[in-house]
């Protein structure tokens, strides 16, 4: 059995893989909506919810997400209203362990006479409540407890809203796509769109990669990822799906780096300071709150982005899938400027579901290397290692420009460095943005977080034939390589 | 214009298809052939067990960097005179 970090990835797995595995043997989907449900939820106890046939609704409800096209412009993030269970809203609560006791500090405390003593019990006055904490900090009982819903919790960008139902809902002005909410729902009841059926349709009409050839470009993130395999056997297993080829993005990366570099020192002076841009999610977050800064953020693709360029520059008819840890590539792909470069994007944990679906056992795969990146380039995968490989592509182009790294590990970070430099008080003039915590490894379409992870991504750097950024992109065509974004905020505000 | 293509899929990248890319562009430099063949990269030929994989035509040859002056000679610059 294999180990999931809880039941919530546990039930996504699931339904993926049997999705994959009925449009495998050739099923109608549509049609199997119930069956799939009846499979997962077997009965005849339920698991978490009142009875067996609301938990297979919700399933039946994840499969129909799955199975639905996706139209421009829609939210990759999505709750499932069905499984949200409409958790407490208040966040602080007098819970039993209240004595009613004489000093009573938390009616003391309290800034906006909210708390009450009634009956020998506290009391707290939802309506005044500002969720200042302070009783909950004073009370000697900890008797108050302190509840905040998860999901609100998570979203760094106040993306979530909760109805008067009590049911939580994206506001899609702010979300960021970064899927902080979909990995702590306790419910899993906040999903991203899989593309599981569109990946395995377009594998099948490629007919073993004559028609064309499909492209699989995976993030440096694997490392820390399908640890029962050496990495080189879980290259072979992708292949073994029916890809033609599996790319490094770390490759890209290392493209990146180099180009970032030059824009450093070509642009620095006027921009006072500049972010990267290789997160989606990060960029996302300066997009909607402080369209105004977007001229500071890089101009540069991401790696995904340049690596599928530079696949395409030497093949034009290649179809191209990234495999990552990440939910907002999912939107990436879609946004004006980089339209047609990715055909789609599948996660880690879709990645699982797809190996078992086929019956694709890791540990007794054959090693198929993977290798074209430098150390820096896989250094893409955690924190603080894209300032890293920009400072060693400055050297290394012989630049010599002074960069001053300042680091934004999770999207929480992101939030005071951004708010900082919009009043010109920012310490360092290059802003890494990651908005997972510890950076892509932390994904929230990973199979594996933790900290471990990120000697695992140092470990696979290591391995690299290529010394630099420098020596691994010495013999493409950069120059004759689109790697400029087109922000859509940057055009719009040109045309006025 | 004929294209020499050059694999940099991970297995001839492993065992030095960078310095082939870089050493044929010299050869044909220096050799003046620079309007007859172009170095192209590739990702993978479908030959792994034969890296680095450089074709030429239709045919797929079996080149190391330190055989990359012998392919020029017999190949390329042998079939351009």
């Amino acid at each position: 059995m294999r180990k999931f970090e809880s039941n919530v990835q546990y039930t996504k797995y699931l339904v993926n893989r049997e999705i994959a595995k009925r449009f495998l043997a050739g099923e109608n989907l549509q049609e199997a909506i119930e069956d799939i449900a009846e499979t997962i939820i077997p009965g005849p106890k339920p698991m978490t919810r009142c009875c067996i046939y609301k938990e297979r609704h919700i399933v039946g409800d994840r499969v129909k997400i799955a199975l639905e096209p996706f139209k421009d412009g829609e939210n990759v993030i999505k709750i499932i209203r069905s499984a949200c269970d409409e958790c407490p809203v208040d966040r602080f609560v007098v819970t039993e362990a209240c004595r009613g006791c004489l000093a009573h500090k938390c009616h003391e405390v309290c800034p906006r006479g909210a708390i009450t003593i009634v009956n020998h019990r506290a009391y707290i006055n939802q309506e005044l409540c500002v969720e200042c904490g302070k009783c909950h900090e004073v009370c000697p009982f900890g008797a108050i407890s302190d509840v905040l819903r998860p999901c609100l919790c998570s979203c760094g960008a106040k993306a979530i809203i909760i109805d008067d139902d009590k049911k939580a809902y994206i506001d899609d002005d702010k979300c960021t796509h970064c899927g902080a909410c979909v990995y702590n729902c306790p419910f899993g009841a906040i999903v991203d769109k899989s593309f599981v059926v569109e990946i395995l349709d377009l594998i099948k009409k490629s007919e073993n990669n004559t028609k064309y050839k499909v492209y699989a470009i995976v993030a440096p993130a694997i490392s820390s990822q399908f640890t029962e395999a050496k990495i080189e056997q879980v290259i072979n297993g992708i292949e073994k799906i029916g890809f033609f080829h599996a790319v490094e993005v770390a490759l890209g990366a290392d493209i990146v780096s180099c180009h970032e570099a030059m824009e450093f020192a070509e642009t620095i002076e006027e921009r006072q300071w500049m972010t990267s841009s290789c997160c989606p999610a990060f960029v996302k977050y300066i997009e909607k709150n402080y369209p105004e800064l977007m001229d500071h953020v890089s101009g540069t693709v991401s790696p995904m982005i340049a690596i599928a360029r530079t696949i395409r520059q030497l093949e034009p008819d290649a179809r191209i899938v990234f495999i990552g840890p990440c939910t907002a590539k999912k939107m990436e792909i879609n946004e004006e400027d980089l339209k047609g470069d990715v055909d789609y994007v599948i996660t880690f944990e879709e990645l699982r579901a797809i190996f078992d679906a086929m019956e694709i056992d890791l540990t007794k795969c054959d090693e198929t290397s993977l290798d074209n990146a430098s150390y820096y380039g896989r250094l893409f995968a955690r924190s603080g290692g894209v300032s890293e490989a920009v400072k060693q592509a400055n050297i290394n182009l012989g630049i010599n420009a002074d960069i001053q790294p300042v680091k934004c590990d999770g999207l929480d970070e992101v939030v005071k460095t951004i708010k900082i430099a919009s009043f010109g008080k920012l310490k360092g003039n290059f802003i890494e943005g990651m908005a997972c915590k510890c950076g892509c490894i932390g994904g929230a379409a990973s199979i594996s977080h933790g900290p471990k992870d990120l000697t695992e991504v140092d470990k696979y750097g290591k391995l690299s034939k290529e010394e630099n950024s420098v020596q691994a992109t010495r013999i493409f065509d950069l120059e004759n390589l689109d790697l400029e974004r087109k922000y859509k905020v940057l055009k719009d505000k040109k045309s006025i | 214009m004929t294209d020499i293509q050059v694999c940099i899929g991970s297995v001839c990248h492993l065992k030095g298809s960078y310095d082939i890319i870089n050493k044929l562009n010299k050869l044909i430099t220096e050799n003046g052939l620079n309007d007859k063949y172009k170095v192209k990269a590739t990702f993978c030929l479908g030959n792994c067990t034969g890296a680095v994989c450089v074709k030429l035509g239709e045919e797929i040859y079996t080149v190391l960097p330190e055989t990359a002056d012998e392919f020029f000679l017999k190949n390329v610059k042998g079939s351009a005179e």
